[in-house]
């Protein structure tokens, strides 16, 4: 079976996310006000083999946190469906 | 000819290009601050110096945020009036954010940083820039960019070719032209263009760092000399 | 937990890294128990990492006079020494060993950042940086991934930062497999008399807190920093910090205006400890104190705690004390910069560091007992030598048989990731920003860097071999500093100063004090003797590799940095062969020696042998005729002979310029120990013909020790008319090898 992961990668919340912090800063100079905040992270859509839905999930998640993710600086969410 | 150096917030070589251009080649320089948009009497057989540097820490994209400044748009407006304008290294990177050249400069093909010294084969004599440099021998200037990849569609390439605009390529020591010595992946070994206006340049190699005899490198001198002769 | 809740008891005191008799001296000196806030205060102020509890007595004994220094060493955040023409040149080393073990990209950036912001806190542009790295083995894809992580760290942050990194050491050994290290060195310069001082007088003086919002990252780091490392520690989240080179770039532009301005009466980088720190520093140089208001820190999170905000390691922030009355030309400055600038707080006269928070004190501690120097505890160790040394003494080179093959055998050496190029690893450094490096094009054993607006430049170089440290801590540490010295003359410059940065295991360990204690007393014998005092650095303890049933130190590792400088650049030496046809010559006396050398560690296999040859006299007398040989113009060339021995030193030289050499010996030396061994004190020349009689001359009127080697020789590589095949094949190898195992 083919399943597709939508991966979501974010600096951890607690981290300062510098280029998050700078590039709301400067919306301002697109006459963008009161932003309260911008994080940026990162997107990843993988497309695996996997016998069933369970098993493609433990495939994504082994791949976030041992390569996709850096689990001291980002955390990671996903959704995975059957294509 | 008198000369502005933008100074971004990140900007590190606007120092340089101050110092090449006032002290070494004893030109008038001044500094043009990014929240301004006063050129401080430039006019427009002047010229705008967009230096290398972080720009806003290159985040986003090199040169996404320094493009929106107050100075860019009078930048825009002298290189409308046909005043020079030259960026190298994030200058380059800005001058194609902001649209005033052609193409875009993504991450190196190697995916790090890269510094050292690359050979550079002058490909056209008919820009200010390179007007007093020999076509047919190579310049020795080093690169210090992690995103210099530069990338033009087929289209925009013939356009580039057809008018002239490709001023430097990554070449071997020898002035030859080859893959193995493209140091970022550049279509066509392109490391430095002009609009098709020919007042506006970007190069990703840094001359000003091989331009006084401490550098043990004099080669980025004659382009410079070049663009203060106008 | 929340400083109201957490009752306050030795077993807490504990949880924090403070013992019970340390929790009992607070008891004492606070008159009460202290709450949750002000135990933590102590906590990170007695640390090993701020205090130097367990290192102060004996970095004492160092030497720290000399007649170029312009402050003495802690006196503030970095050594200065005078550089004539009314300039000085502010310069210091710092480890960030820990966070960069744990998250190896923001642990070296941060670490970056903390050492520039240590200098241009004095007011001081920096001009250059340096870096000294140890990676385990590198056949371990953990070592890979850390060495990735980090060079990529230092890159990212020095290249965006805007100061060229022009010099540094990487060097390989298992002992590094779970504890790297890595020690970042910053040089800087400023005007004679513009220096800031890192003092709060004045009482009533207005303080602020510019750069950064403080943030939860680094909670605990200093704490962190001085506890064992174990295989949990990646869980500990809050150590680590990220860096924003971007800002540090704003801070520093900001920082060195605002000093026009004269409106500066201190300022402090906060570092470990962050806003605790550098109050308490502070207050208690200039026997002052302070009051500060917590609610007006800006903070990156909503609701942070009294604690969280004093412990936080957020980085790019600084305290800044102002003249009262001026505060304006001090927002104006940092609102140009588009930086956070704050008024939290006054210099008090109660010689307490009091925090406020929704108007009630919620931490009140006397400023002084927290700090080096002041009332902080001073621990000297026992010490034993360890068990190990008396296997180096066993070595006997006899046991080691002499190779058939010595083109079979150069070729295994040759290979070593300690002597192949680290060109993977400084291409990604930009090492010419600000276009004073003379050394990109004229390659010499030290940096060299040219200051602006003179013919004046500052040479540098980072030195340590942690084998010889190891197999003997005295004459190692010795051999760092001579071999400082070595590199610096060399490349044509007079040794100054140096500043260290001292990566040991446990302090607890008697044996690894031991290690310590006779480092400290080798550095203090050859500065006095090189007249480079020590003008600051750190300490970096708990450096070790713990698994279940074993704890193993990494060697110890007492990197120097050494300054020095040239009058004139262009009489910089390089050490690149020039011309066929040049004669070499060896200068310095070649014993039969292989000890502790990388052939005998690496290629022979032999891990335990006393350090090499080296007699402290010997290289004074011959760095002091090497200068001479070098300043006679004479020479093309001079490279000093290091790790990999002479044969290494040759093809150095030789690979350059794509020249190589012909040369031949004869004397009662074994062949691997005259072409591979590392006895100290030695430096390979090149001089031409034309020059060859008159430096003839000068080495009989020095009474110089040399052997004439042979001639520089274009497409040969000939050793006792034994062909080594070609140049080319050997430069392959040292090119690509380190890429070719990291790529």
């Amino acid at each position: 079976m083919k399943f597709k992961a939508l991966i979501n990668i974010m600096p951890h919340k607690e981290l300062l996310d510098p280029q998050g912090k700078t590039v709301k800063k400067n919306m301002s100079h697109i006459d963008i006000d009161h932003v309260d905040d911008i994080r940026i992270g990162k997107r990843v859509e993988m497309i695996l083999d996997a016998k069933d839905t369970i098993d493609a999930t433990n495939k994504v998640e082994t791949a976030c946190k041992k390569l996709l993710a850096n689990v001291i600086m980002e955390s990671y969410e996903y959704s995975i469906s059957e294509i | 000819m008198k000369f502005g150096v933008v100074v971004f917030p990140g900007s590190n070589c606007d120092h340089d290009m101050y110092h090449v251009f006032s002290e070494v080649l004893g030109q008038e320089t001044v500094e043009l601050w990014h929240k301004d948009t006063d050129l401080k009497g430039l006019t427009k057989d002047d010229c705008i110096i967009i230096p290398g540097g972080f720009s806003y820490g290159d985040y986003l994209r090199s040169g996404a945020i320094a493009k929106l400044s107050p100075i860019m748009k009078s930048v825009s407006e002298h290189a409308a009036k046909g005043g020079y304008v030259f960026g190298i290294c994030n200058g380059f990177q800005i001058l194609c954010e902001a649209g005033l050249l052609p193409g875009v400069l993504l991450q190196n093909a190697g995916q790090k940083f890269i510094c050292k010294n690359i050979y550079l084969k002058t490909t056209t004599k008919n820009s200010v820039l390179t007007q007093k440099l020999d076509t047919n021998t190579s310049i020795k200037i080093p690169i210090a960019h992690a995103d210099g990849r530069y990338y033009i569609d087929d289209a925009g390439l013939e356009n580039l070719v057809k008018n002239d605009q490709i001023i430097f390529q990554y070449a071997t020591e020898g002035n030859e032209l080859s893959n193995d010595v493209n140091p970022n992946g550049s279509v066509s070994n392109i490391a430095g263009i002009c609009n098709k206006g020919r007042n506006v340049f970007g190069m990703m190699p840094h001359p000003e760092r091989a331009s006084e005899d401490v550098h043990g490198n004099l080669d980025g001198l004659g382009m410079l000399e070049s663009l203060v002769l106008g | 937990m929340n400083s109201v809740e957490t009752k306050v008891t030795v077993e807490i005191a504990q949880k924090l890294g403070l013992t019970s008799e340390e929790f009992d001296k607070i008891i004492d000196i606070m008159g009460r128990v202290p709450n949750f806030t002000e135990l933590s205060i102590f906590s990170v102020m007695w640390s090993e990492h701020c205090s130097y509890k367990n290192s102060i007595h004996w970095l004492k004994t160092l030497p720290k006079k000399g007649e170029h220094l312009l402050v003495e060493a802690g006196d503030e955040n970095a050594g200065l020494i005078d550089i004539g023409d009314g300039m000085a040149c502010a310069f210091k080393i710092e480890s960030h060993n820990h966070p960069s073990a744990i998250e190896p990209f923001q642990g070296a950036a941060t670490g970056v950042g903390g050492i520039h912001r240590d200098i241009f806190t004095m007011g001081a542009r920096p001009i250059a940086s340096l870096n000294s790295l140890r990676f385990g083995d590198l056949d371990n894809p953990h070592t890979k991934k850390l060495v990735k992580g980090v060079v990529k760290g230092i890159s990212h942050y020095g290249n965006c930062f805007g100061v060229p990194t022009v010099g540094g050491e990487v060097f390989f050994d298992k002992v590094y497999n779970q504890n790297i290290l890595v020690n970042a060195m910053s040089v800087g310069i400023v005007k004679v008399g513009e220096t800031v001082s890192a003092s709060a007088d004045g009482p009533g003086n207005p303080v602020f807190i510019v750069g950064s919002a403080t943030g939860k990252d680094g909670i605990h780091g200093a704490t962190f920093a001085s506890a064992d490392l174990t295989e949990n520690s990646a869980d500990d989240l809050p150590a680590v910090q990220v860096g924003d080179p971007f800002q540090e770039k704003l801070l520093l532009e900001a920082t060195l205006e605002v000093i026009k301005t004269n409106a500066v009466v201190g300022m402090q980088d906060m570092g470990a400890a962050g806003i605790t720190c550098s109050t308490s520093e502070m207050s208690a140089k200039s026997k002052t104190g302070m009051r500060i208001d917590l609610d007006k820190v800006p903070t990156r999170q909503k609701n942070m705690l009294s604690w969280e905000i004093l412990l936080s390691e957020s980085q790019e922030r600084m305290l800044i004390v102002c003249k009262k009355g001026q505060e304006q030309k001090i927002l104006d400055v940092f609102d140009k910069w588009d930086l956070e600038c704050e008024e939290i707080g006054v210099v008090t006269d109660t010689g307490f560091i009091e925090f406020i928070e929704k108007g009630e004190i919620v931490a009140k501690v006397p400023a002084d007992p927290l700090v080096l120097g002041g009332g902080a505890p001073v621990y000297i160790r026992e010490y034993e030598e360890p068990a190990y040394i008396a296997k180096v003494k066993d070595f006997d080179i006899d046991t080691v048989k002499e190779p058939n093959d010595l083109v079979a055998t150069a070729k295994e050496l040759w290979k070593l990731p300690n002597l192949v190029s680290k060109r993977w690893v400084y291409e990604q450094y930009d090492s010419m920003v600000r276009t004073n490096t003379v050394t990109t094009n004229r390659p010499s054993d030290a940096a060299i860097t040219r200051i602006k607006g003179s013919i004046k430049a500052i040479v540098m170089t980072t030195d340590c071999n942690p084998a010889y440290v190891h197999a003997d801590p005295f004459t190692g540490t010795m051999i760092a500093v001579a071999e400082a010295a070595r590199n610096i003359v060399c490349s044509g410059g007079e040794p100054a100063a140096i500043t260290n940065c001292l990566n040991f295991g446990n302090p607890y360990d008697k044996g690894v004090y031991w290690q310590f204690v006779n480092a400290i007393k080798g550095m203090t014998a050859a500065c006095e003797k090189f007249k480079t005092p020590v003008t600051g650095g750190n300490v970096s303890f708990y450096n070790q590799s713990v698994s279940k049933d074993k704890t193993e130190p990494v060697f110890p590792t007492p990197t120097i940095g050494m300054v020095g400088m040239i009058e004139d650049y262009r009489k910089s030496m390089t050490l690149d062969f020039k011309k066929s046809g040049d004669k070499i010559y060896l200068l310095g006396k070649t014993r039969n020696d292989i000890n502790a050398s990388e052939y005998l560690r690496n290629v022979c296999g032999v891990s335990l042998s006393p350090a090499p040859y080296f007699d402290l006299e010997e290289s004074f007398v011959f760095l002091e005729n090497l200068g001479k040989v070098i300043a006679s113009g004479l020479v093309e060339s001079a490279h000093d002979i290091s790790d990999g021995g002479l044969f290494t030193n040759l093809l150095e030289s030789a690979m350059v310029n794509n020249l190589g050499f012909d040369i031949a010996f004869e004397n009662n030396i074994r062949k691997d120990a005259f072409l591979f061994g590392e006895s100290q004190s030695r430096a390979v020349i090149s001089v031409s013909k034309e020059n060859e009689a008159q430096f003839m001359e000068l080495l009989s009127q020095l009474n110089f020790d040399f052997t004439a080697l042979g001639i520089v020789k274009e497409n040969t590589i000939k050793i006792n008319n034994i062909d080594f095949g070609k140049l080319s094949s050997w430069k392959t190898v040292y090119e690509n090898t380190l890429g070719e195992q990291l790529d």
